[in-house]
């Protein structure tokens, strides 16, 4: 960008025609790609989405093609979630712009940035129930942060720009812009567009001057202050500002299920993570913590359990970008808006401000806080449960632990498999821990470790995978044998939907209704079929060594580790329950 | 208890659905709506009757605020705003009670905008209550139709309204705006 903040493009990435400056919708569409810094787009072509398709043929955008669009959406997302950036994805008119719908929705519940571009059927055709014709931009107005509907060439390249601009900005989230097969096909002047003007668009970033002091000094006055960090500080890639602010108040930290990484694993604040499946120490800090200093965080359901139970000592500092977020859930004593990127440093710097002044104070009641903590941890510790004779899905967890040693890239898909990874694995780093952690869509770990291995092709990455959500993105197997993607699936089987038959087990008399799962493939030969490598571990003996096999074979490898059936996900706060309430391990067989 | 919301937004296609699906997914019925440009040809104002628990309000103005064609959304139900609502009503009447009908009209400050053998279509505007009373006076004298606008809604106070400015494209997508106090409620 020059000073005068105009953004100059070197001619050779503009496809241009110098003569008449007269190009297609299509290669408007791609040039303004090419400005936004896009270099790889997931999708899935189809009839209005020709044009588009035509002009992609040798152009220097990488496209990844899927073999479903729910997968582009969360390729796109792996990507996003693993660089910060904005990822794509692109699907035609109808089925293909419904498929990409629960992969917008896990975008928005989870704020991650993500631009969809869909194919609409021509103006004329628009509301006739014409072929491939749904109503993307009503479909999807719930399912965005915002959406536009392009039918005027003329409008094409604000509407992008503007699209990135809001994907990019404030919470993050998906942005869907649907463009009419007509605009892709117009032919147009092509002028760079040079700023956006949203004039209803608020981005709150700065954080009230007076509440940071105000904060600062209720984090002095607490006796047992408990910083409670999520998502938003990955978002705003302010794990550092954290770390200083938690060094400097010397607190224990939780970091949410979305937030795991933002302080290393082994930094001596962190405890782990908080809620229904969170560890002793998180819970009974929460529930004892006189301050919680909620940073980029939204009081989820799964976080707070019973929310009228949740926390009941504590006054609530509460920062996060999004005005609406504030006392949602729980009451904040004191609310600040702003990006956690800037918000930070200031309330750290205003508390080294009243160190001096203040540190002293509460001291005493503060160092027996650190103990409390401490003897929490050491009192139930999350420690992976092992047996002689068969694979606990614990151990499976502590072995790829040990392989990734906090630096691998984790895509998870959604259920026991994922919350063991969450308890049990390091994450040294933020935007390692890859998972849908709001709307916890099955299918999700698969394609979103192509859109990281895409990213990050230096990094290895492991999908994390349950025998339930492994069949529903079968299909990516080809992409990943296509691109030769190094990526390690390990299928957690344990032939059952094992987080429906733990609710099952404990809340429904043990009637497994539905929840098992027969019929596995041989991994081994559908790997085979894509051409590449897998295998089925059984032996408990011979895991850790197959599992090091697996990570150390260059490619892509399917290993399918038989793990015991009936285990299920401790400690757990029932739906409803408080945090203190929880259950820690399963009930003893009683001797007779 | 009935709550009026107000809202400034821009004058685009799906705007109206951003608002109303805010209301609509959370189960709330819409008792009324009127929306039409301002001054502003780009811009349109809004008003929606909806009946909304008193804890959820707060929540659902936010959201309409946060959504990127909404400009500004305030809660009117008890704040410094005039609320006012139009209501045509066509009443069927016999010869004998013409008169006594254009009479009653006139105590609601009612004018006849058309007037056949059967009876006389009017026009009144007011606060609701007001209408009400209109209606039943009305239905007195015979058979009625009527058709209402809903409450029309302008807020009073002074709250200067705040508009982002534009950004240069590729600048650091971050805004420096502070945001006041006040407003979180």
């Amino acid at each position: 960008m020059s000073s005068d903040g105009f953004v100059t493009v070197k001619s050779k990435d503009l496809d241009s025609n110098m003569a008449t400056n007269l190009l297609s919708g299509a290669k408007i569409l791609l040039n303004c790609l090419v400005q936004e810094g896009v270099e790889c787009m997931f999708g899935y072509p189809g009839g209005v989405t020709l044009p588009l398709y035509d002009a992609l043929y040798e152009h220097q955008i990488r496209h990844v093609l899927v073999r479903h669009e729910q997968n582009a959406a969360f390729a796109a997302q792996g990507y996003a979630r693993t660089t910060g950036k904005v990822g794509v994805c692109c699907a035609t008119s109808g089925p293909g712009a419904t498929n990409l719908v629960t992969g917008l929705v896990d975008a928005m519940m989870d704020s991650v940035p993500i631009v969809a571009i869909t194919g609409q059927v021509s103006n004329k055709l628009m509301g006739s129930d014409a072929f491939q014709e749904a109503d993307t931009f009503g479909i999807t107005r719930s399912a965005t942060k915002h959406n536009f509907l392009v039918k005027n060439v003329a409008d094409l390249p604000q509407i992008i720009h503007e699209a990135f601009y809001i994907a990019a900005s404030g919470r993050p989230g998906p942005v869907l812009v649907d463009i009419t097969k007509d605009v892709f096909q117009a032919q147009a002047h092509y002028a760079p567009v040079t700023e956006i003007h949203l004039p209803g668009y608020r981005v709150f970033s700065e954080g009230h001057v007076g509440q940071i002091r105000r904060a600062a000094q209720m984090m002095w006055e607490a006796e047992r202050p408990f910083v409670y960090a999520g998502g938003g500080i990955i978002a705003a890639n302010a794990h550092d500002e954290l770390r200083e602010l938690v060094e400097t108040l010397d607190a224990p930290t939780v970091c949410t299920l979305m937030g795991l990484g933002v302080l290393p694993y082994d930094h001596p604040r962190f405890i782990s993570m908080p809620g229904m499946h969170g560890s002793y120490a998180a819970n009974m800090g929460m529930t004892h913590t006189d301050l919680i200093i909620a940073l980029g965080v939204r009081f989820d359901d799964r976080v707070t359990g019973r929310l009228n139970a949740f926390a009941p000592h504590a006054k609530v500092i509460h920062v996060d970008v999004d005005p609406a977020e504030i006392g949602k859930n729980r009451y904040a004593d004191l609310p600040i808006v702003g990006n956690a990127k800037k918000v930070l440093p200031k309330l750290t710097a205003a508390l080294k401000e009243l160190k001096p002044e203040m540190e002293g104070r509460k001291a005493g009641a503060r160092a027996e806080w650190r103990g409390q903590i401490q003897a929490w941890k050491e009192e139930n510790p999350l420690v992976p449960v092992r047996s002689e004779t068969e694979i606990k899905p614990q151990h499976l967890m502590a072995e790829i632990d040990r392989l990734s040693g906090g630096r691998a890239i984790i895509a998870s898909d959604v259920g026991q498999h994922q919350m063991w990874s969450a308890q049990l694995i390091r994450y040294n780093e933020p935007r390692l821990w890859i998972n849908s952690g709001g709307l916890g869509s099955m299918g999700f770990g698969l394609p979103a470790a192509i859109g990281c291995q895409f990213a990050r092709p230096d990094k290895l990455v492991f999908a994390i995978v349950g025998d339930g959500g492994f069949q529903m993105s079968i299909p990516e197997l080809a992409t990943i044998a296509n691109h030769a993607l190094p990526i390690k699936i390990i299928v957690m089987n344990n032939g059952y939907l094992g987080m429906v038959r733990q609710w099952q087990e404990l809340f429904y008399n043990n009637r497994l209704s539905q929840v098992e799962l027969t019929s596995f493939p041989d991994p081994e030969k559908l790997a085979g079929a894509y051409g590449f490598k897998g295998s089925t571990v059984e032996d408990v003996k011979e895991m850790p060594r197959v599992l090091e096999e697996a990570v150390r074979a260059s490619g892509p490898y399917l290993l399918n580790v038989k793990v015991s059936s009936f285990e299920n996900v401790f400690p757990m706060v029932p739906a409803g329950g408080a945090l203190n309430e929880m259950v820690l391990r399963p009930p003893q067989p009683v001797e007779v | 208890m009935q709550q009026v919301i107000s809202l400034l937004m821009e004058n685009k296609p799906g705007a109206l659905m951003r608002v109303t699906g805010l209301l609509s997914q959370r189960g709330y019925n819409i008792e009324s709506l009127t929306v039409a440009r301002t001054t502003d040809p780009t811009l349109s104002r809004m008003t929606i009757t909806v009946d909304v628990e008193a804890n959820i309000r707060a929540q659902v103005i936010k959201q309409m605020n946060k959504l990127i064609n909404v400009l500004q959304a305030t809660d009117a139900t008890d704040g410094p705003a005039v609320n006012r609502e139009l209501i045509l009503l066509r009443v069927r009447t016999l010869q004998g009670t013409r008169t006594a009908v254009l009479k009653e009209a006139e105590i609601f400050g009612a004018r006849v905008v058309d007037s056949t053998a059967e009876g006389f279509a009017l026009e009144a505007t007011g606060d609701s209550e007001k209408l009400d009373e209109f209606v039943d006076a009305m239905r007195s004298y015979g058979e009625i139709d009527i058709s209402r606008s809903g409450i029309v809604s302008m807020p009073l106070d002074g709250k200067k309204l705040r508009l982002s400015a534009p950004v240069p494209l590729g600048a650091a997508p971050e805004e420096v705006l502070e945001f006041e106090e006040a407003e979180l409620g």
